[in-house]
């Protein structure tokens, strides 16, 4: 067990936070430092996904660091029936850092238990997703200058979405204001509410993506609705177009409203929207290097220069 | 305290643990968080049992046999309202309420198929987030389900 692990962002406390924050500022001034000269990073990707894997990749390569690896559990030893814990175990004698994405729930947190190895969750299942949470909050604290009194509104699929729960975790730190904008069988769930309840949060729910809500907004978090979330079809069909969001629905916005995505998209954000100055869902993505390079050296308690832990 | 003498007598164990005020879809569950399957002393089983606090319960009497606490306190997890008479040459020299654990440790077995603990040869793991109406939450895929639904291995 390593205590530098990056597993889940409700383990890590609001100092840490701000620390990797920090750090991700630091790396976007500085992409190419060569902090990793000499280190070994395996990305273990036992479920393909190709925008998360080499955007941790990129990370260890301008941080000088070298990569070894998969991208598809067919190309390893699982194939054969191996285990977790012989995989992560073999590994950890090569690598001086896994970062491991698994189709299985908790996953993550058991690879912990069986190294020493410092471990970051690039997801596992529909559970965590980490390193994604840290790239929407450098996106939100640096198009609003702060993290701090934010309306936050959040738009789509908020039942099944581990975007927008982990967001709503991490948020809470920072005195948000949220609104839960989905039709009512994609509802955010009872045990986020209750979090917002407990922790004095202000928050609303509107199964109508109205005017109002859009003018109040300081972030829109759009996700996708999938159909397979649905036991109805009738029902996906009905609501499908309910929550996409058209440029023309802007005009009523702050002129610092932005909106972000965790990507894919599908329909629920016009292309029309994209020339539009407030779509900041590209550079979002932009912004996962960043906060990728900042929790691998942290997991690696690898030093900043010059760099105040605040 | 007298009727639950009577109602001891009827087994008369001399030395031994019972266990009562089970409910009674939650005997046989208790009985293999228990492990009687594989003791040798007299077990002695009963179900659907008159009881004045719950209406009908269920009850274990084992012959012989005290458990540590740590043993026992397992069964809370179905059976939050039973309570364990410790016999002592006749004698209950200790009578306590089953106290539920902060975390369970291999008892339970996760609902969510896609759960790393269905897949890997491992021990589950629970952090029991409400103690009064008994709910568990899987330390590994945060899934969280109530005793009372709790799939026992």
């Amino acid at each position: 067990m390593n205590s530098n692990s990056f597993v889940s962002i409700s383990d890590i406390t609001k100092e840490d936070m701000l620390e990797l924050l920090s750090r991700a500022k630091y790396f976007e001034e500085h992409p190419n430092s060569k902090l990793l000269d000499g280190r070994v990073v395996a990305t273990l990707f036992f479920e393909p996904s190709t925008r998360t894997r080499l955007s941790f990749e990129t990370a260890v390569n301008r941080l000088g660091g070298r990569v070894i690896g998969f991208s598809d559990a067919s190309t390893s030893s699982t194939s054969k029936g191996e285990t977790l814990k012989d995989t992560i175990k073999m590994v950890s004698n090569y690598a001086d850092l896994i970062v491991m994405r698994h189709h299985l729930e908790g996953a993550a947190k058991y690879a912990t238990e069986v190294t020493d190895v410092p471990i970051v969750n690039a997801g596992d299942g529909a559970n965590q997703h980490p390193s994604q949470t840290m790239l929407d909050l450098y996106s939100i604290l640096k198009t609003q200058g702060t993290l701090d009194n934010l309306t936050i509104t959040m738009v789509g699929d908020l039942k099944y979405g581990r975007t927008v729960h982990s967001l709503l975790m991490a948020m809470r730190h920072f005195r948000p204001k949220f609104r839960f904008v989905s039709c009512p069988e994609l509802r955010m769930p009872e045990e986020y509410r209750k979090i917002c309840e407990a922790e004095g949060i202000e928050y609303s729910e509107h199964t109508d993506f109205s005017p109002q809500v859009i003018a109040q907004s300081d972030i829109i978090y759009m996700t996708r609705v999938q159909r397979e979330r649905f036991s109805d079809v009738m029902e996906y069909e009905k609501v499908k177009n309910l929550y996409t969001l058209r440029n023309s629905m802007l005009d009523v916005s702050k002129p610092s409203m932005r909106i972000l995505h965790p990507l894919p998209r599908v329909n629920e954000i016009n292309p029309d929207v994209d020339d539009n100055p407030k779509a900041y869902y590209f550079e979002q993505a932009r912004n996962g290097v960043f906060a990728r390079q900042a929790i691998i050296t942290k997991a690696l308690q690898i030093d900043i220069p010059n760099h105040d832990k605040r | 305290m007298t009727s639950d003498k009577k109602e001891l007598a009827v087994a008369a164990l001399r030395n031994g643990t019972v266990i009562d005020h089970i409910p009674t879809g939650a005997l046989y569950r208790a009985v293999r968080i228990l492990g009687l399957e594989s003791l040798e002393s007299a077990v002695t089983i009963g179900n659907n049992l008159e009881s004045r606090r719950i209406g009908k319960k269920g009850i274990i009497k084992v012959a012989d046999k005290e458990f540590t606490k740590e043993e026992l306190n397992r069964i809370a997890i179905i059976a939050p309202s039973a309570v364990v008479n410790t016999i002592r040459d006749y004698e209950v020299v200790d009578k306590r309420q089953v106290e539920l654990p902060d975390m369970i440790s291999g008892i339970v077995t996760c609902s969510n198929p896609k759960c790393i603990t269905n897949n890997e040869p491992m021990t589950t793991r629970f952090i029991v987030v409400n103690k009064n109406n008994v709910g568990l939450r899987c330390d590994y895929c945060n899934h969280t389900v109530s005793g009372k639904d709790a799939e026992i291995k």
